[in-house]
C-alpha cells in the first residue's frame, strides 16, 4: 500500500502539515489564554514569538562566541524565556494594565500598536535582513528511515521535526497537568470561566494574569523557536505571518479553550499543506502561494457557522 | 528663485499625500469615531480602490488584465464601489460579533486581498505591479489622451504637444494638490452633513447607549454596516487617489500595513476621534512629521558620518526607517493612555434624546 | 445586647452618577439571619454590593466586627471574611463541582481537605457529583455548590443574593433548609428574597426595603404578621 502515492502524502504534505501545526497550536494556546482570561485579542502575540527567536538565535552567538561552542537552539531558548516572559509582563504593565477597567477595544488598539512598535524594534536591533538561524540542509533520521524502510513504509522526517514534535507533546502534557492539577491552573480556568465571580471569589486575579503571562509566553518561545527550527532562518516578517493561522486556531478551536486552540492548529497546519495537495489531476488543488488564505478562509465559516467554536468556547 | 521652488514643490506634495491619508482618516474616522468599528485593514480597503483605478484607466498593457484605458472619473467611481462592497462581505459576517473579531477579520482580509494581488499575475502582475497609472492633470500631456475628449475638443494632438512642451514639467502638481484637497473637502462636507442627520445621532446614540436603541426597536445592527461600508467607499477613493500619486503600485512595500492603516490610525487618535476636522488635522500632522523626520534624521546620520569618520553610517541608514516606525507607535501609545480626546475632542451633535 | 458582626451605615450608594441607595441603615448580629425583602428596584441586591465595594459609596460606612471596611476591593472583602453568593453566574461552569469549592477556598491558608469534607457533609448530594463540571448541574444543586463554594472560607458572615430565584418549589425549600443548618454552624446570614413569605419564615429578623432606604424593620415573624407588609410584598400568591 506504500505505494509513490502514499509516500508522497505522508511525507511531503501530511509530515510538514503536523509540523507546523505543532507551531501554530503552541502560538494559539497563548493568544486563547489571553483571550480567555484578560478577554482581549493580543495582536502583538506574533512578534513576541518572533523576538523570542531572535532572542534564543542571540544567546546561541553569545555562547559560541565566548566559550566557542554551539549550542542547540532549545539550550539557549531556557535564558531567552525568561527575557520573553519580562516582555510579555512589561507589555502588560505599561500598555495593556492602563486600560483593565476600559472598553475591550482599547486595549486590543495598544495591542496593536505593540506589534508595531514591537517590530520595528526588532528591525532596528537585528536589521531588516534574513538571519540564518540554524545553517547546513537537514538530513532525515536515519535510524527512522532505515527502520521504516524495513517494514515498507519509509518515512523522512529530519530530527528538528522530531524534535518539534516531541516538544510539541510534552508542552500540551505539562499545560494540561498546570491546568488541572495545580491551584493557579484552576484558577486561571475560573477567571476564564467568569472574571467577576472570581474577583468575588477572593481569587488573586492579578496573579492569574501573571501566570497566564508566563505560560502564554513560555508557548509563544517554543512556537517561535520551533517555526525558526524548521525554516532555519529568521526574518521580521515572521510573527505577523503566523498571526492569522494562530487566531484562526483559536477561534476554529474556541476561545478560552487551551486544547481547542492545539485541535485548531493542527488542523489549520494540516489544512494549510493539504491544500496544497493535487487531490484531482497532477496540479496543486490550490496554488501554494494561497496557503496562508486557508486559515482566513476556516477562520471565515467558523465566525458565520459556529462562532463559539469546536469545544464550545465563549462567543461575544 | 530655484530654491523656493523646491520648497513651493515639497510644500505641495505634503499637501498631496497628506491630503490623501486625510481621506483615509476621514473613513475610518466613519467606521471607529462614528460606529465605534474597528478596522485595522485599512491597507485592504486602499488597496481594492488603487488596484480597481489602475486597471480601468491605465493604456492597455501585456503585463496585467486590460487596461481598460476608461475616463478617470470611472476608474474612481469604481474603485469606490469595489471597496464598498468587499467591506459589505466582510461587515455582514461579523459586524454581530464583538469588536475583536472585526479587528482579526479585517487584518485577515487585509492579508487576503494582497495574497490575492501577489498571486493572481495574469490580472495584476503579481509583485512586479501595474505600472503608468495615470495620475489627474499630469495625464493630459499623455499622448493617448490627446485625441479624445476633452482634449479633441480644443486642438489637435500636434497642438496638444507643443503645449505642454512650453509648460514647466511640474506644472501639474498645483493642480493635482489642489484637486485632492477639493476631494478631501467635498467628503468633509458630506461626513458633517451626515454627523448631525439622523442617521448620524443615531451612530451616537448606539455608542453612548445601544441597549436602549435597541429597545427603541432600531435595526442597530444594519446602522453599523452602513457606517462600515460607506468608511471603506472612502477608503476605496482614497486608495484610487493613492495609486495616482505613486503611479506605480505593487502588493507589499506600497500596501504596507505600517505604513497605512498603522499611520492613519494614529493620525485620527491624535487628531480626535469623531471629529472629522481632527481627523483631516491629525492627517497633515503626522504626515509632515513623518516626512520631516526623515529629512532629520538622515540628517543626524550625516552629522554621525561627519563626526566620527571610520563608522559604516549605512547600518544607520537602512535601520532609521524602523526607528521612525517605533516612535510613532510609542507616540501612538502615549496619546492612547494620556489624551485618548485627541487634540480636537468630538463634539456631539445636539440631539433630543427622546428621539433617538 | 448581641455583637454586631455586619452594619450598613446611612448608606448613599450607586453606579456612576445614578443613585440607588439613598439612606440605608441595617445590620447583622451574630447568629442570625436576616432577610433583605422589598419590590423590585428597591436596591436590595445594591445593599448587598455595596458591602462588597463593588459600587461608588457616596456617604455613609460599612463595617465589619466594628472595622471600617467601606469601598474596600471585593478580593479583599472576601479575605476578610465576608462571602458572597451572586445571584446568577454564582458558579464556575466549567469547573467541577470538587474545583468549584477548591477555589473558593483560595484565600483560606490551611485545612481545605478538612472543610472539603465538612462541606460534602453538609451538602451530601455534591458528594457524589464532585467531578461533575458545575455547569451540568440542575438549578438547585448549582445554588448549593455556590453556597458550599462561599463556606469554604471561615466565613464571618454569609451574604446569599436570592438564592431560590428561579427554583422549582421543592428546591426552593431545600435551600431554606440548608440555610438554617448553615446558620446552625454559627455563620450569620444576610439574605436577599423575592420569596418574601418563605425568606422571613426563617429569618430572625427582616427589613423591608423602599426606594433605596429601609422603610420597615422587625423580626421575621412581625413581618408577616404585619396587614400592611402583607399586602404590599407578600402577595396573594405565595
Amino acid at each position: 500500500m506504500w505505494d509513490a502515492f502514499g509516500f508522497e502524502f505522508v511525507n511531503f504534505y501530511l509530515i510538514p502539515g503536523l509540523v507546523l501545526g505543532c507551531i501554530y497550536a503552541l502560538g494559539a494556546i497563548g493568544i486563547t489564554l489571553t483571550f480567555g482570561i484578560l478577554r482581549f485579542a493580543n495582536f502583538a502575540h506574533g512578534e513576541l514569538m518572533m523576538m523570542g527567536a531572535y532572542l534564543t538565535w542571540t544567546i546561541m552567538a553569545i555562547i559560541t562566541a565566548v566559550i566557542g561552542i554551539t549550542v542547540h537552539p532549545l539550550i539557549a531558548a531556557i535564558p531567552a524565556s525568561i527575557v520573553v516572559i519580562y516582555l510579555f509582563f512589561w507589555t502588560d504593565k505599561f500598555f495593556y494594565k492602563p486600560f483593565r477597567k476600559a472598553d475591550t477595544i482599547k486595549v486590543v488598539m495598544a495591542s496593536f500598536g505593540m506589534m508595531l512598535i514591537l517590530r520595528s524594534a526588532v528591525q532596528v536591533i537585528w536589521g531588516p535582513n534574513q538571519l540564518t538561524f540554524v545553517p547546513g540542509i537537514a538530513k532525515p533520521n536515519a535510524g527512522l528511515m532505515s527502520w521504516t524502510d524495513d517494514i515498507g513504509a519509509i518515512l523522512l522526517i529530519p530530527n528538528k521535526h522530531l524534535l518539534i514534535f516531541a516538544g510539541t507533546i510534552v508542552f500540551v502534557v505539562v499545560l494540561s497537568y498546570i491546568l488541572n492539577r495545580t491551584r493557579i491552573g484552576k484558577a486561571m480556568r475560573a477567571v476564564s470561566d467568569s472574571p467577576d465571580l472570581a474577583h468575588v471569589t477572593g481569587i488573586d486575579v492579578d496573579q492569574v494574569i501573571r501566570a497566564t503571562w508566563i505560560v502564554g509566553g513560555v508557548c509563544a518561545l517554543a512556537a517561535g523557536v520551533f517555526l525558526a527550527m524548521d525554516i532555519q532562518l529568521l526574518e521580521t516578517t515572521m510573527g505577523f505571518r503566523m498571526l492569522l493561522p494562530m487566531f484562526a486556531a483559536a477561534i476554529l478551536g474556541g476561545i478560552g479553550k487551551p486544547y481547542g486552540a492545539v485541535a485548531g492548529g493542527l488542523i489549520i497546519g494540516l489544512a494549510e499543506e493539504l491544500s496544497a495537495y493535487p487531490w484531482i489531476g497532477t496540479e496543486p488543488l490550490l496554488s501554494p502561494g494561497y496557503k496562508t488564505g486557508v486559515a482566513f478562509a476556516i477562520m471565515v465559516v467558523m465566525l458565520i457557522l459556529r462562532p463559539q467554536g469546536l469545544f464550545k468556547g465563549r462567543s461575544f | 528663485m530655484e530654491a523656493y521652488l523646491g520648497y513651493f514643490l515639497y510644500l505641495l506634495s505634503l499637501l498631496t499625500v497628506g491630503g490623501i491619508y486625510a481621506i483615509f482618516a476621514l473613513g475610518l474616522n466613519v467606521q471607529w469615531g462614528f460606529a465605534g468599528l474597528f478596522n485595522v485593514g485599512i491597507v485592504g480597503f486602499a488597496a481594492v480602490g488603487a488596484y480597481t483605478y489602475a486597471l480601468l484607466t491605465t493604456a492597455e498593457s501585456t503585463f496585467h488584465y486590460g487596461g481598460f484605458g476608461l475616463p478617470l472619473p470611472v476608474g474612481m467611481f469604481v474603485a469606490m464601489i469595489t471597496s464598498a462592497l468587499v467591506a459589505a462581505v466582510i461587515g455582514l459576517i461579523c459586524i454581530r460579533l464583538r469588536s475583536d473579531y472585526l479587528a482579526i477579520a479585517t487584518i485577515g482580509i487585509a492579508e487576503i486581498i494582497k495574497l490575492i494581488l501577489k498571486n493572481e499575475t495574469d490580472v495584476t502582475n503579481g509583485p512586479r505591479g501595474i505600472n503608468k497609472i495615470p495620475r489627474t492633470w499630469e495625464h493630459f500631456s499623455e499622448e493617448r489622451f490627446y485625441s479624445s475628449w476633452p482634449l479633441s475638443w480644443f486642438g489637435t494632438p500636434e497642438n496638444w504637444a507643443a503645449f505642454f512642451d512650453g509648460l514647466p514639467n511640474w506644472w501639474w502638481q498645483p493642480c493635482f494638490a489642489g484637486t485632492i484637497l477639493l476631494f478631501m473637502y467635498i467628503i468633509y462636507r458630506m461626513l458633517e452633513r451626515a454627523r448631525v442627520s439622523p442617521w448620524g445621532r443615531m451612530m451616537t446614540a448606539i455608542r453612548e447607549n445601544e441597549p436602549a436603541v435597541r429597545a427603541a426597536g432600531k435595526n442597530v445592527t444594519a446602522r453599523r454596516v452602513e457606517a462600515f461600508v460607506i468608511g471603506a467607499a472612502i477608503m476605496g477613493f482614497g486608495g484610487a487617489l493613492f495609486a495616482q500619486h505613486l503611479r506605480l503600485i505593487e502588493p507589499t512595500n506600497t500596501f504596507d500595513p505600517a505604513k497605512v492603516t498603522f499611520l492613519v490610525w494614529v493620525m485620527l487618535i491624535l487628531g480626535g476621534s469623531g471629529n472629522n476636522r481632527g481627523a483631516m488635522l491629525g492627517a497633515f500632522l503626522i504626515w509632515t512629521i513623518w516626512s520631516a523626520s526623515e529629512l532629520m534624521i538622515s540628517g543626524i546620520i550625516d552629522l554621525v558620518g561627519f563626526v566620527a569618520q571610520s563608522f559604516d553610517t549605512t547600518i544607520l541608514e537602512t535601520r532609521a526607517g524602523f526607528l521612525r516606525m517605533m516612535l510613532i507607535g510609542v507616540l501612538m501609545q502615549v496619546i492612547l493612555q494620556k489624551f485618548p480626546e485627541g487634540i480636537l475632542p468630538e463634539v456631539r451633535p445636539a440631539s433630543p434624546r427622546s428621539k433617538l | 445586647m448581641t455583637d454586631t458582626v455586619l452594619s450598613l451605615n446611612n448608606l448613599k450608594a450607586g453606579y456612576g452618577q445614578t443613585e440607588i441607595l439613598h439612606d440605608l441603615s441595617m445590620h447583622v448580629d451574630a447568629n442570625e439571619i436576616v432577610a433583605i425583602i422589598g419590590p423590585n428596584g428597591a436596591g436590595k441586591s445594591t445593599a448587598m454590593k455595596s458591602v462588597l465595594g463593588l459600587l461608588n459609596i457616596n456617604s455613609g460606612s460599612v463595617t465589619l466586627n466594628g472595622t471600617d471596611i467601606t469601598d474596600t476591593p471585593a478580593a479583599k472583602v472576601v479575605r476578610l471574611g465576608i462571602s458572597y453568593v451572586p445571584q446568577t453566574q454564582n458558579v464556575f461552569v466549567n469547573l467541577s463541582v470538587q474545583e468549584n469549592l477548591e477555589m473558593g477556598a483560595w484565600t483560606r491558608p490551611v485545612g481545605i481537605p478538612e472543610r472539603l469534607a465538612e462541606m460534602y457533609e453538609l451538602f451530601p448530594d455534591l458528594a457524589e457529583k464532585r467531578n461533575q463540571a458545575a455547569g451540568s448541574l440542575s438549578g438547585g444543586q448549582r445554588q448549593m455548590v455556590a453556597m458550599a463554594k462561599a463556606l469554604m472560607v471561615d466565613a464571618k458572615i454569609l451574604l446569599l443574593d436570592e438564592p431560590t430565584a428561579g427554583l422549582s418549589p421543592k428546591y426552593r425549600g431545600e435551600i431554606f433548609n440548608t440555610i438554617q443548618k448553615i446558620k446552625s454552624t454559627g455563620v450569620p446570614i444576610m439574605i436577599v428574597e423575592q420569596n418574601a413569605k418563605q425568606a422571613l419564615g426563617v429569618a430572625d429578623r427582616g427589613y423591608v426595603l423602599v426606594d433605596g432606604a429601609n422603610r420597615y424593620t422587625g423580626t421575621g415573624a412581625d413581618l408577616i404578621a404585619d396587614r400592611e407588609i402583607a399586602r404590599m410584598f407578600l402577595g396573594g400568591g405565595h
